[in-house]
């Protein structure tokens, strides 16, 4: 099965991801017997092409043009669509990032064709490529196979393979320049330069501890009790997506795919339930506690510990006991 | 202005779900269903954008007869007539399938608008904004967290990961899809719930549609993600499970 891995890159930097996605088109491409490319995209991006070429993998494709400096949906559904007719993949994997979201279903569907989103991994049963992914925010997970013929797409979700297990080629690959054919009117959307809101007043990425609070919380005035105990515990404070958008914390102690990623020491999550996307940007803290009343919650799904419970009456408990025995 | 917002019904929140005979789907007769979250906050954009600027909010959803429920919520929250698009095995389709059905819809009330949530929390393909644009001819833009329109151009601020935000400049008409917490969503009012009983609400069947296409993909089955921890449950009353577990991160996974 031949593989192309469409990598992402902003400011001539590949996108960590991008390695994740390579290292599992190396390990498809390899199991099928079939050949890798990877694809970078952009303008003046030639340098990270070369750099791209020196994994293991049969070749590089350089699709440039100035109408390609900015990322726009419309510019990279054409220009990409150029290049999969060109290349012709059996499969094409991308990172799982916003950025590919906001093209990759177009993408698919400018040929035709469908993609499997947020992949977490695949089984090769026999030739046949069974992807996982979630369902019902992670609560269930679900097998998902392609029908029809290719090319195929697939997306895949951060962390699920091991960028540094990506193999080096022994000697480079060749890279070479894909024709791409853009005129301006085809862009209808007019990217804007990019820009952060809030000063990141806390690096929770620095932070040995993190108390990260979900919905369970209920309400701005129980945040109290969580202060108490991350104080107890000398830990920063945090939350998943859902408390900051009703602004019980600020939206810089976010964790998850659109706040931090982080992996502190010790990560206590209460009464989070576990969504993929807050999980993503914690599943790597060495040691995760679990506090959620449904026993089921997706979170125990990456606890060390867990307590099923309310967390009205453990968030107290926990402050009790350590401000005694300290 | 006539905004088309494209809401689902899923499973609620906190429903506990268990899997269907056959695996690729859940028993519904054991859950309730809700309007999904992120919906809720393109449906409150669309009818705070008709606040402003005039014209009209049209709701579209697909699925079984429970699926009028949630649209006649959108109406008693503002929304000014519902089209169901029925069908009783829509959860068998796959994204893009989903997305030519409503797009077949979309495309006879020729909206200046089509908002969406950025994705549904039952089957989660985050992929039906973006694939209604390619499938209507449109432009888009996706994770939007602010409209700001004028003179039939809309200046669009989108998220970005990590806290990165972009301003996107786009025409009408467009697709967007919203990201969560953009708004604060409101509650139906009484007085709303009484005029929604008199709102125009057309069910079309999906087949009536016309739409034809192979499906890209299926689902083979659902199922309880298996662990990729072995995670230690610590028992007994708060005082006693929180007694344990502070031992724990001390001496066994030296955290303290």
């Amino acid at each position: 099965m031949n593989v192309l891995v469409i990598t992402e890159q902003r400011d001539a930097k590949l996108n960590p991801t991008s390695f994740e996605a390579l290292a599992a088109g190396q390990q498809i491409a390899a199991e099928t017997q079939g050949r890798l490319v990877g694809v970078v995209v952009g303008k003046g991006v030639a340098g990270l092409a070369d750099e791209l070429a020196k994994i293991k993998l049969d070749e590089v494709w350089l699709a440039e043009h100035d109408l390609l400096e900015a990322y726009t949906p419309d510019g990279y559904t054409t220009a990409l669509s150029q290049v999969i007719v060109q290349a012709k993949p059996d499969l094409i994997l991308l990172p799982h990032t916003y950025q590919v979201r906001d093209f990759a279903p177009k993408l698919a569907a400018s040929l035709g064709k469908g993609m499997i989103g947020d992949c977490v991994g695949y089984r090769n049963e026999n030739g046949k490529l069974v992807f996982v992914r979630q369902m019902f925010q992670g609560r269930t997970a679900a097998d998902v196979v392609f029908v029809g013929d290719g090319p195929w797409f697939a997306s895949l979700q951060a962390g699920a393979f091991r960028g540094d297990q990506l193999a080096q080629g022994a000697a480079k690959a060749p890279v070479r320049a894909a024709a791409v054919e853009l005129r301006p009117e085809q862009i209808r959307t007019k990217p804007m330069e990019l820009f952060r809101e809030a000063k990141q007043a806390v690096d929770l990425t620095q932070a040995p501890i993190l108390v990260a609070v979900g919905r369970g919380i209920k309400a701005l005035e129980n945040i109290a009790l969580v202060e108490k105990l991350a104080q107890a515990l000398g830990a920063e404070l945090c939350a998943s997506r859902p408390i900051c958008d009703e602004g019980w914390l600020p939206m810089d102690r976010q964790i998850g795919s659109s706040g931090q990623t982080v992996a502190p020491k010790l990560y206590l999550a209460l009464g989070i339930s576990g969504a993929i996307q807050h999980v993503v940007g914690m599943k790597g803290s060495r040691t995760i506690v679990a506090i959620n009343k449904d026993a089921n919650a997706p979170i125990f799904e990456v606890a060390d510990y867990g307590i099923v419970g309310d967390i009205f009456e453990l968030i107290p408990a926990l402050t009790e006991e350590l401000s005694k025995s300290t | 202005m006539k905004i088309l917002a494209c809401i689902k019904q899923v499973p609620a929140k906190d429903a506990p779900l268990a899997i269907a005979e056959g695996g690729a789907w859940i028993r519904e007769a054991d859950v309730s269903f809700e309007m999904n979250e992120p919906d809720s906050f393109a449906l409150e954009e669309a009818l705070r954008l008709k606040e402003k600027h005039g014209g009209e909010v049209v709701v579209l959803s697909m699925g079984p007869e429970r699926v009028k429920q949630t649209i006649k919520e959108a109406l008693a929250k503002g929304a000014d007539r519902g089209i169901h698009i029925a069908d009783d095995i829509f959860f068998e389709l796959d994204p893009l399938g989903s997305a030519r059905s409503l797009a077949a819809a979309i495309a006879k009330e020729s909206p200046d608008l089509v908002l969406t949530g950025l994705q549904s929390d039952d089957h989660g393909f985050g992929q039906t904004g973006v694939l209604l644009a390619a499938l209507l001819g449109l432009p888009h833009a996706t994770l939007i967290m602010q409209i700001e329109l004028t003179d039939g151009r809309m200046k669009l601020k989108r998220e970005l990961e990590a806290g990165w935000f972009q301003w996107v400049e786009a025409p009408l008409p467009a697709v967007l899809t919203i990201q969560s917490g953009i708004n604060k969503v409101r509650y139906a009012t009484l007085k709303g719930i009484m005029a929604a009983k008199k709102k125009e609400l057309a069910t079309i069947s999906r087949e009536s549609l016309g739409v034809t296409g192979e499906a890209t993909q299926r689902i083979e089955r659902i199922y309880v993600p298996q662990k990729s921890k072995k995670t230690e449950f610590i028992t007994g009353t708060p005082k006693e499970a929180a007694g344990k577990l502070i031992e724990k991160l001390r001496h066994e996974a030296r955290v303290l």
